[in-house]
């Protein structure tokens, strides 16, 4: 008989063909394509947040420039951190495709560590705006900035979480499916370069116009 | 395993990984660098989102891998980018209304 | 000498005793692995039935659900049309509002507003599309392409858990302080800013509700990009599944935005922010004290952006069910089935660039309103293509009236009306007269209320025996379809007067003031009757639903695995497949594509797409095609 059944594993979970092997007509499996869509997703919603604020700030006589109002060798500081935490991601992945846990749990763990940096230097600017009575309330300028900040925050905290994940009970997965634990490093780590592709474009938007 | 490539295929990946990370560092200090002086909103706005696009250029083709992947994901990110110029042009498309000037 | 008999199994002829052998070895494989599977602990109930993963499960889930908001959204809809047809008297069913409310069982114009606003937010995000997709998309979907589930089982899970709290937030908010929501479905600023909690809660429940679509986009489109069976080309798909493909997509590119905008207004209500107000607004005699600088197109122009692929995404799914079932029923392949392919793909395109077409009188300007025109006249085209394919479709079929087909065959007419009345609504021009008055309301209850509910029935009454292994009763299904399709024209047809005669739309009293709207008014007690009479054609229904699927429950099955005699592979599964097991015991292969019926010189006037014809017919022999092709031979 040449028809094959696609039995339950041994696990009772249901066995989802090109989970961790590439559809061989598209080239991809599962998850990368399904990260991409839901990138696509992003795009269009960081992307209502960019019109927003063209349309705000040529909406009015006077918008003021962010150097003026914000902290711009802090934010600097931030970009380097999140892009180094980009490079700490990938070379994550290539350690797993190399077969080394070790090297990529320790990339893993760096890149969480940047991601914690971005975060404290944001409360910190945060913190400093709110101690002298500025608020998202103040004006529209604030509004946007505090809103388009804040949500890619919140952006950078999911991605913590997942990290923290894999670098906790998720990496069990490596002893019985390396191939697959490998895939979702690489997925993790195509939303983490996403999240520092937004910051890219904010970064000059908010603070160096 | 999405790619089976070999040991060295990936130390040679790696490399690259470092020098788009050196790229990454040097057009952020070219950038704020820029900013410093103060040039009017028009080329200001300009050249920030050029110096932008190369980072993110960068990022997209290089760390995504984007330069090395399979036709359908182009596909969806090529209509996305078409929505995403439509979603950017369309509330503030008043300035191109003559009527009543 | 007896010549030996031989059964064709597979693609194989094998000599019976060698099959029995094979089918013995088969069925102890089968055992061994049902006990390793499963090792003695069989998944919880909660793990089978609450958090399930089995898209079959979750699309019932959904089904339920959604029916039951229908319920209730038609039922404000109930409430509303009593004062519309007789303004601020008072009714005994109104006491049920509350004393706050309705007092004296007198409707306030504010709770008009609040049951008007919640009517809509209900019926279009927590009936139509997860009943449409939720439910339809994730049942069939996977079935049609050959698939054993969805590519993310969790996943899929995790997005009807995002819908079910939205939904029981925004049902919670009746309960706020001010009540429910009550600036319309469209929430536009700056009313919706200074409006009541509900509000709020409305914003919340969206962001729930739109993050439950985005996941469930992700997942059917990988699913249908990746799992399809072996055979299964883009162009073997059924309609249904190209509808859903599209839909898919709409819903993942056009919702962020929308998601982008309630962050904006719950910003502009929790933080005080004015992204959408402007400077120097006056409330009740006061000047607000925010910063303003704020613009209320903003929110328009973002909420439409999402709002008009949104009709889309109401409308395409109905689309498939109806070709779906016409085929069926018309015993001949879709006409034009490459067209409505292409249509729908165009139609999903076209759907992004359209939407400020409800933004005609804002004051954007004649060269943005061209603009809009032109693009909203030219979707128009791939509508039509598909409405004509499917009339076309008709002619020469064999065409059986069952009760799917009923309301499929309705369908057309009543899309039709509402396509049609659409058209003056696109044109900026006839749109000054036209917009936001009945009109309005009475093109787009056409198109989603006997268009795509219509449709919805027709998929439940067609895919019921698939679910269930019951049919439903044809007469009362009959019933419900005639009584159904005369009332609900009572309801709607006379907007498109009381429209053109000027009535203007959330009016509370449904024009009763206005003198230019007298004579058109008086047709609000038609309408009325017409409603509650719809309610009472719905009960046939409910209880033909209920009682059979309580008979299913107890084992009572009177259908087949294929009692439509269909030819696409959801009709190739077994009756109500198990759940967590996989939809087929021997993964479908696609040979052609999905509507060979009345094939010429085929001995059956169908022939699924999964069923291998050998090359040449055995002599006097015959073709079962059913689950696995069987065919006897003699050697």
């Amino acid at each position: 008989m040449d028809a094959h059944a696609h039995a339950a594993h041994g696990h009772g979970e249901l066995e989802i063909p090109f989970n961790v092997h590439p559809r061989p007509d598209t080239g991809l499996y599962n998850a990368k394509l399904g990260i991409w869509l839901f990138l696509a997703s992003e795009v269009m919603l960081f992307g209502a947040l960019f019109s927003s604020l063209i349309l705000l700030r040529t909406g009015v006589e006077n918008w003021p420039h962010g150097w003026k109002l914000l902290n711009v060798p802090l934010a600097t500081l931030n970009t380097f951190v999140l892009i180094s935490s980009s490079v700490t991601v990938v070379l994550a992945w290539a350690s797993l495709r190399l077969g080394d846990l070790r090297k990529g749990k320790i990339y893993l763990a760096l890149t969480l560590l940047c991601a914690l940096i971005f975060m404290v230097v944001k409360a910190f600017e945060y913190g400093s705006k709110f101690s002298h009575h500025i608020h998202p309330s103040t004006d529209n300028f604030y509004a946007i900035y505090f809103t388009m900040t804040g949500l890619h925050g919140l952006h950078v905290l999911g991605g913590m979480v997942v990290f923290a994940y894999f670098l906790g009970p998720g990496a069990k997965m490596w002893q019985t499916e390396p191939a697959r634990f490998t895939n979702r490093i690489e997925v993790c780590g195509l939303y983490w370069h996403f999240v520092d592709l937004v910051w890219i474009f904010l970064f000059p938007t908010l603070y160096l116009l | 395993m999405s790619g089976h490539a070999t040991p060295e295929e990936i130390r040679k990946e790696t490399r690259i990984y470092l020098m788009v990370f050196a790229g990454l560092a040097v057009l952020t200090a070219v950038t704020v660098a820029v900013s410093y002086l103060h040039l009017s909103i028009g080329m200001a706005v300009l050249v920030a989102l050029f110096i932008a696009s190369i980072k993110g250029f960068l990022v997209a083709g290089y760390f995504m891998h984007l330069l090395s992947e399979k036709k359908l994901i182009y596909g969806v990110l090529m209509l996305t980018v078409f929505f995403f110029a439509v979603l950017l042009w369309g509330p503030w498309h008043h300035h191109y209304d003559t009527f009543g000037r | 000498m007896a010549p030996k008999r031989q059964l064709r199994v597979g693609t194989q002829w094998l000599y019976v005793d060698e099959a029995e052998k094979l089918l013995r070895e088969a069925i102890r494989i089968q055992e061994e692995e049902e006990k390793k599977r499963h090792g003695g602990h069989p998944q919880s109930w909660i793990r089978r039935y609450v958090f399930s993963t089995d898209h079959k499960w979750i699309g019932l889930q959904y089904g339920f659900t959604a029916l039951l908001f229908l319920l209730f959204g038609f039922s404000l809809m109930l409430l509303m049309r009593l004062q519309l047809a007789w303004p601020n008297k008072a009714f005994g069913i109104l006491k049920v509002l509350g004393e706050t409310a309705a007092p004296g069982g007198v409707m306030l114009p504010e709770t008009y507003n609040q049951l008007g606003a919640m009517h809509g937010t209900i019926m279009v995000f927590l009936a139509i599309v997860p009943l449409a997709v939720g439910a339809f998309g994730n049942y069939v979907v996977p079935l049609q392409i050959g698939a054993p589930d969805m590519a993310f089982p969790k996943l899929n899970m995790a997005s009807y858990w995002c819908y079910l709290p939205g939904g029981l937030l925004m049902l919670g908010s009746f309960f706020a302080p001010g009540g429910a929501a009550n600036s319309g479905w469209t929430s536009y600023p700056p009313l919706s800013v200074i409006a009541t909690q509900g509000q709020t809660w409305w914003l919340l429940g969206m962001v729930f509700l739109i993050t439950s679509s985005l996941l469930g986009s992700v997942n059917f489109i990988v699913t249908i990009i990746q799992l399809r069976a072996k055979g299964m080309t883009f162009m073997r798909f059924p309609f249904f599944v190209w509808a859903q493909l599209v839909t898919s997509f709409l819903l993942l590119l056009a919702f962020p935005p929308l998601e982008a905008a309630a962050i904006l207004q719950l910003m502009d209500r929790v933080a005080g922010t004015s992204f959408f107000m402007p400077s120097g607004l006056v409330v009740s005699g006061n000047v607000l004290a925010n910063a303003g600088g704020g613009n209320p197109l903003l929110w328009q122009h973002l909420f439409w952006f999402l709002a008009h692929p949104e009709v889309y995404v109401l409308i395409l799914p109905a689309m498939g069910i109806v070709a779906e079932v016409l085929a069926n029923n018309t015993r001949k392949p879709l006409w034009g089935y490459r067209s409505m392919v292409g249509a729908a793909v165009f139609l999903g395109f076209m759907s992004f660039v359209v939407w400020a077409h409800h933004m005609f009188l804002t004051g954007m300007g004649t060269v943005i309103s061209a603009f809009f025109q032109t693009t909203t006249m030219i979707i128009s085209i791939p509508s039509v293509i598909i409405l004509t394919a499917m009339f076309m479709s008709l002619w020469g079929g064999s065409i059986r009236f069952n009760t799917p087909m009923l309301f499929a065959l309705a369908f057309l007419p009543m899309f039709g009306i509402g396509g049609l009345t659409g058209l003056p609504l696109g044109l900026a021009a006839s749109d000054i007269h036209l917009h936001d008055t009945y009109y309005v309301i009475g093109h787009f209850h056409y198109v989603v209320a006997p268009g795509t509910i219509f449709a919805l029935f027709a998929g439940i009454y067609y895919w019921f025996p698939k679910v269930t292994g019951r049919m439903l009763n044809e007469f009362w299904g009959k019933v419900h379809f005639w009584l159904s399709l005369i009332f609900i024209n009572g309801v709607f047809a006379p907007m498109f007067y009381q429209g053109l005669a000027g009535i203007s739309r959330r009016l509370y009293d449904g024009g009763a003031q206005y003198a230019h709207a007298n004579p058109a008014f008086k047709s609000n007690v038609l309408m009325t009757v017409s409603a509650w009479c719809l309610l009472a054609a719905q009960v046939p229904f409910i209880v033909n639903f209920f009682w059979n699927v309580f008979m299913a429950v107890l084992g009572k099955r009177n259908a087949g695995p294929n009692p439509w005699q269909a030819t696409t592979l959801d009709w190739a599964a077994t009756t109500s497949p198990p759940l967590a097991h996989g939809n087929f015991d021997v993964m479908p292969v696609v040979y052609r594509g999905p509507y060979e019926y009345s094939l010429p010189g085929h001995e059956f006037d169908y022939l699924p797409q999964h069923v291998e014809v050998p090359e040449a017919p055995p002599p006097g022999g015959g073709m079962l095609p059913e689950a696995v092709a069987v065919a006897r031979r003699e050697a």
